[in-house]
């Protein structure tokens, strides 16, 4: 039986987009900070811009951040719906529930009537 | 503790199975069935059983989710009240209804699970704590996983 299923709550490119500590580490300034542009972010972040843009990008594909282009500057903010799975009951057990159900069909079928 | 007169959030999931009610109840109900699509634990169809779930043990939490059987109607109803601390909110205490009717093909079976929002529960601390507080557990059970 895979053990994973009690964290299928979560979509993988939660997890696998948080699995890398400056990843992380951008989340949570905004989280803290609100809004923010590439710049700003670079300035905290300790790895150069390119890379910085690179884990936006993986964020946002997670639905863990949602960008904002002004001009020629794009700001950045933490996107709370991509997060509720992690803090929300009914996030979680809605895909929770919805695979084991997918495991109770094919139990199912391997049962005497 | 005070009550707070506010609405209890539910989920809500229907499914069909190409199976008749007999066979999908023992599913529901039988603790080696259990633990094939659910959870291994010490479950028992009996009104006041008080039950263990257990899930793998992670970094934030033990992997148990506890319980007790509220309501039994054989081959038609099973309600069961769910408490986990872990992945998601802390002590979220949810309230799961099984309702299984009959069908032509099989059985039509419902899922509701009822519980407050984790804001109008008597111990939540505030979402300016809670943000913080889930990435730091969330990165070290990924830590854990990375390694294992």
């Amino acid at each position: 039986m895979s053990y994973q299923l009690v964290r299928t709550g979560v979509p993988d490119e939660v997890f696998r987009s948080l699995a890398d500590p400056t990843r992380r580490g951008i989340l949570e300034h905004l989280l803290e900070g609100g809004e923010q542009n590439v710049r700003a972010l670079t300035e905290r972040a300790g790895v150069s811009q390119a890379t910085v843009s690179k884990h936006l990008g993986v964020l946002k594909q997670a639905g863990l951040v949602r960008d904002r282009p002004q001009g020629r500057m794009v700001h950045y903010a933490a996107d709370p719906q991509g997060l509720s799975p992690l803090v929300d009951w009914i996030g979680f057990y809605s895909a929770f529930w919805r695979d084991r159900l997918d495991q109770l069909d094919a139990v199912l079928d391997r049962i005497e009537p | 503790m005070t009550i707070h007169a506010t609405e209890p959030q539910s989920i809500r999931i229907e499914r069909h199975f190409d199976h008749g009610v007999p066979k999908i109840w023992r599913a529901l109900t039988e603790g080696d069935l259990l633990a094939q699509w659910l959870l291994p634990g010490d479950f028992r169809a009996e009104v006041g059983h008080r039950f263990t779930l257990r899930a793998p043990p992670a970094p934030n939490w033990n992997g148990e989710i506890v319980g007790e059987v509220l309501e039994v109607q054989p081959l038609r109803r099973l309600v069961y009240r769910m408490y986990a601390q872990g992945p998601a909110p802390d002590g979220v205490t949810t309230v799961v209804t099984w309702t299984l009717r009959p069908t032509a093909q099989g059985t039509r079976l419902l899922l509701e699970q009822t519980g407050f929002r984790p804001q109008d529960q008597p111990n939540f601390h505030g979402a300016s704590v809670v943000w913080p507080r889930y990435l730091t557990r969330l990165a070290s059970t990924l830590a854990a996983d990375d390694s294992g």
